[in-house]
């Protein structure tokens, strides 16, 4: 046996521990050098999601329904892969708007309307209750079964004494609660110590579980194969390993994967840890693959567990729920459960102290303050110092939730398992989920939508799950359930409208989100938002072009003076604490002290937010209210304003557009300044290579003339010789001046044109006698391979006759062989005849093939000795191809000779024009 | 003229121009070789150095220039003479090649009497270089 001061002891000596922590992070915090300031304490903190229910209920529910409770952890994995589009907007949004519940949150976003934030911590309280209670009967029960150490086996179903042992329990939750959640008042609301606190306690209950899982695995059974194939041998294990057996049909994987995507941003106590006591937005980039890996490793062992203690003990023996307790303690492993017991204790404690340090934070600011402060016979917005009543109220808060979660545990506590009480939790929060993301998406939401809509929701909610629950603890008559109510059928509240074959959850999650999204939508659409919603609305949805703080204060006007902002500010967070405030005020806007700072928007929008910290946003304007005399902006008012910012706008679009235009038109003239610098260097090189060209044949003519005349005694041999090469050189010159102007013609297209019905067999046979001389001289053979019968084309026969001159004759320039051979080959294609003159010589280098279509680009050697052409042949002759729709390429490899191939396209009945 | 003829080697790569050259510069006396591009006139030089070199620009494979510049690189050819003799006339470029080495420019189409000159110029005296006029 373990005593029972043994186990209380240890409690207590853990919850001490927890005291320690917290009370040096908050050292820390107040020394400016936080512990918590990092993504790892962040992340760890997120892991408050991991309740009892996971450390206890998830290897319960993994006896009932196999791999059924994974859609819990599958959720929050999947939204946290949506954190950067939605957690991030949260964050932002809440930093800018000193905004610190999600009551808070909802209400602002809804032009800060009390009647919403109101709803909204109602609907978070009686949702979470249950939830609390849950933690609550967790503990009590791992107690009890402490206690009968080490018999694992349940004696008898329940003691009496245990209820009263749950009872010091939550209060003594509500003490620590109290402690370290409500020391004082702050406009940030956040706790650096419990945070601390809360990641500490996420590291132990995972180390708890992992060594009881471990032990199992690996003490009792042989590896994660033992366990399996064991399990798998068992009939009714095997059913659990098998999807779709036991483990929930598709509907309620849906569902509770859905609910618990929502329930990690929407549970107050999630926003508390992930949005209200955030220090770096930057941490969510680690959080964002950290969370999910905390989930995958705290859930790694939940089967095993569950296959392990269903196998260890007689069947329904032990309650599976305790498996995690019973199964160390069964093998007398002292240690291993107190850790166990430790781990679920820190599960529940971490659990308990954020949850209800929201929800009271989330009492006191929405729902009583503003009651009080509308009490006028209480006096209170004259009361010089209302911190000590806020921190009243919250106090008050913490207990009363923790009696609230005792009282549900009492009446309806044992009708459930841990799992499913924990669901009809996040079934309520999910109600927050149209106002929340439609508001922070939409900006048609609407006061009027989100109110309709939560509370359909939520009536939906209670009267399918809420209510029921009760009736199966027997706390309302059972007919209720089976008859609906007053006996009308379609009103059974699991069976609504005679919905059947969902499970509760499922059942209830699809008509309350039927209800809530279909009012929320309907009704905003139905009005026209106020201007204070408006404002609100782009405040929220365009949050990251917002950033400037004191953003809100465009829509405001009014008059007050500094020492009433600065008392009223000391009456919510004390005197001093207002000083330090407004000192920081000064700093920020650069002004040298508070003497010197001036009443204004910006000023009282600062104030506001401050005290937004400390009584929630909606009150926090009816406080300022009360000392600013403010003129309301009436809609039309407010419009003017958006209109004189649209113009101003629309003016500055205009200016942008003018400059773009300039810019544009500065970019085409310097383009087009580069392309005439390029055409004058064309020009300049066209110039100096036409004179190189002239002034060759001009040298040779007039060496030799003098040589002619300054020698009269030459041989007659010699000197006809001298004659003959100034006559070539003079015909030469000619050629070239003939050619340029040609080209010139050519390009500026002034050139004269003949087209005319061509035969291409007759063009090409007379170029091949024009050149037969030269041929012969050089003893070329000339090859002529054209078909009989060929479509005609429409050309200029000259031109055309040309271009197969100069490729004749450069073919012949290219020979230097004895056996050299040129042929002439033509084909009929599709659309266009292609014709191809061959040579076998000296081919072309692949670099000069690249440029010798280019004017004066010649091939850099030809045969020495060979006259060479003008360098103008190829160009002209590419210039006339082209004006007739044709092309002119050549192929070649040097020493294998080159091949000069040119089409001329038919026309497009060319079957008429059959030459025969 | 002295007992051993003075050596000129002509670089030009337009047959008709350097077949007057080899005349004229060969009814003179010199004893000429010939070379129709640089690569050639490269191998000419450094095989037997000439006196003197008439040099053409435009030439394929190394251009008069590069030819210009090689030449003067190299020690054991001190002694020898570059005249260019090319078709481009641009200010810049008769700058550029003496800059480069060359001793004397002249233009295409020139005046026989003109070449003589200037090569009897470059070749008399053991010569300090002569720049063209």
């Amino acid at each position: 046996m373990l005593s029972g001061a043994l186990i209380v002891v240890l409690s207590f000596a853990y919850v001490g521990m927890l005291f320690a922590i917290a009370y040096y992070g908050d050292k820390r915090a107040d020394a400016g050098r936080s512990i918590i300031a990092n993504p790892y304490i962040y992340t760890l903190s997120l892991a408050v999601y991991c309740t009892s229910w996971t450390f206890y209920g998830s290897v319960g529910r993994a006896a009932t329904s196999g791999i059924g409770f994974l859609p819990i952890y599958l959720g929050p994995t999947l939204m946290a892969a949506l954190w950067w589009y939605v957690l991030l907007k949260m964050i932002r949004i809440s930093k800018a708007h000193r905004i610190t519940s999600i009551a808070d949150f909802i209400g602002s976003r809804y032009g800060k309307s009390h009647v919403l934030d109101g709803l909204v911590t109602i609907i978070a309280v009686l949702g979470i209750v249950p939830y609390i209670a849950l933690q609550l009967k967790a503990i009590s029960a791992s107690f009890s079964t402490m206690l009968r150490y080490p018999n694992a086996v349940a004696p008898t179903a329940s003691l009496p004494f245990l209820q009263d042992n749950t009872f010091y329990i939550a209060m003594l939750l509500a003490a620590f609660t109290i402690l370290f959640g409500t020391r004082h008042l702050d406009a940030t609301e956040r706790h650096e110590g419990l945070v601390a606190v809360i990641a500490f306690e996420s590291v132990v209950k995972l180390v708890a579980f992992l060594a009881v899982g471990a032990f199992v695995t690996w003490g009792m059974f042989d590896g994660f194969d033992d366990v399996f194939t064991k399990a798998a041998a068992v009939p009714e294990l095997n059913a659990l390993l098998v999807q779709g057996g036991a483990a929930g049909n598709y509907t309620t994987w849906a569902s509770l994967t859905v609910l618990s995507m929502l329930a990690i941003i929407l549970l107050p106590r999630q926003f508390q840890v992930s949005v209200v006591e955030n220090v770096n937005e930057r941490h969510l980039n680690k959080a964002i693959w950290l969370f999910p890996l905390y989930l995958f490793a705290i859930n790694i062992f939940v089967l095993p567990i569950a296959l392990g203690g269903l196998m260890y003990f007689p069947a329904g023996s032990v309650d599976a729920d305790t498996f995690v307790l019973t199964l160390p303690m069964a093998e007398q492993k002292t240690w291993l459960a107190l850790l166990a017991f430790v781990g679920g204790l820190s599960a529940a404690t971490g659990m308990v102290i954020v949850e209800t340090i929201a929800l009271s934070t989330m009492v006191c600011n929405d729902l009583v303050m503003p009651i009080l402060l509308r009490w006028k016979f209480l006096r209170l917005t004259e009361s010089p110092d209302l911190s000590g009543l806020l921190l009243g109220i919250r106090r008050s808060a913490i207990v009363v939730v923790l009696v609230l979660g005792y009282g549900y545990f009492y009446l309806a506590g044992e009708a459930y398992a841990l799992v499913s009480i924990g669901l009809i939790s996040f079934t309520a929060v999910a109600q927050f989920a149209p106002a929340m993301l439609g508001g922070l998406f939409w900006k048609g939401g609407t006061r009027l939508g989100a109110l309709c809509g939560l509370s359909a929701g939520f009536l939906v909610w209670l009267y399918s799950l809420l209510l029921p629950s009760f009736a199966k603890s027997g706390w309302l008559p059972i007919t209720f359930l089976t008859e609906g109510i007053m006996g009308f059928d379609l009103l059974k509240p699991q069976q609504l409208f005679g919905l059947t074959g969902l499970d509760d959850i499922s059942h209830c999650l699809f008509w309350s989100m039927i209800a809530n999204v279909g009012c929320y939508v309907g009704f905003s659409l139905w009005r026209q938002p106020t201007a204070a919603e408006h404002s609100q609305a782009n405040l929220f949805v365009d949050v990251f072009r917002h950033v400037a703080p004191g953003s809100g204060s465009r829509f405001w006007r009014g008059s007050a003076t500094v020492a009433d902002l600065q008392t009223l500010l000391g009456r919510f967070i004390g005197p001093e604490r207002a000083n330090e405030s407004f000192a920081a005020y000064a700093r920020s806007q650069g002004i040298p002290g508070i003497e010197q700072v001036s009443a204004n928007a910006v000023l009282v929008h600062y104030v506001e937010s401050q005290i937004a910290g400390a009584i929630g946003s909606a009150s926090a304007r009816d406080m300022v209210a009360s000392v600013v005399v403010e003129e309301p902006l009436a809609l039309d008012e407010v419009m003017a304003i958006i209109d004189e910012a649209s113009q101003a706008l629309a003016y500055s679009r205009q200016l942008e557009q003018k400059s773009r235009e300039l810019e544009a038109a500065t970019n085409e003239l310097r383009g087009a300044n580069q392309r005439l610098q390029e055409l004058d260097r064309l020009k300049d090189d066209f110039i100096s290579t036409v004179t190189h060209e002239l002034r060759t044949p001009l040298t040779s003519i007039r060496a030799f003339s003098e040589i002619l005349s300054d020698n009269p005694q030459l041989e007659p041999e010699q000197r006809s010789k001298f004659l003959g090469i100034i006559t070539r050189e003079s015909e030469r010159l000619t050629r070239l001046i003939n050619q340029v102007l040609d080209l010139a013609k050519l390009e500026s297209g002034a050139a004269d044109w003949h087209p005319s019905e061509v035969d291409m067999r007759e063009v090409l046979e007379d170029a091949a006698a024009a050149l037969s001389q030269i041929y012969k001289e050089r003893s070329i053979t000339l090859d002529l391979q054209i078909p009989q019968q060929l479509p005609l084309v429409m050309a200029d026969r000259d031109r055309i006759t040309q271009v197969a001159l100069n490729l004749l004759s450069n073919a012949a320039n290219f020979c230097d062989k004895p056996d050299s051979r040129v042929s002439i080959a033509l084909f009929e294609e599709a659309a266009a005849l292609r014709i191809e003159i061959a040579d076998n010589g000296i081919g072309i280098s692949p670099a000069d093939q690249a440029v010798i279509f280019e004017k004066f680009r010649q091939v850099s050697d030809t045969p020495a000795g060979k006259p060479r052409g003008s360098g103008l042949g190829l160009a002209i002759s590419r210039e006339i191809i082209h004006h007739f729709g044709g092309r002119l390429w050549v192929e070649s490899a040097l020493g294998r000779g080159s091949k000069f191939s040119f089409t001329l396209p038919l026309p497009h009945n060319s079957a008429n024009h059959l030459v025969a | 003229m002295s007992a051993a003829p003075s050596r000129v080697l002509i670089v030009e790569d337009e047959e008709s121009i350097l077949l007057s050259l080899e005349f004229l510069l060969g009814k003179e006396g010199y004893a000429v070789t010939t070379a129709r591009d640089g690569a050639a006139a490269l191998r000419e030089v450094q095989a037997r150095p000439p006196d003197l070199v008439l040099l053409d620009v435009m030439l394929p494979l190394i251009d008069g220039f590069e030819l210009c510049r090689l030449i003067r690189e190299n020690p054991a050819l001190r002694g020898t003479r570059i005249m260019l003799v090319t078709a481009r006339g641009r200010e810049t470029e008769i700058a550029r090649g003496l800059a480069l080495g060359a001793d004397a420019y002249l233009t295409k189409p020139f005046s026989t009497r003109d070449l003589m000159d200037k090569v009897r110029g470059l070749l008399s005296g053991n010569g300090a270089p002569q720049s063209a006029g």
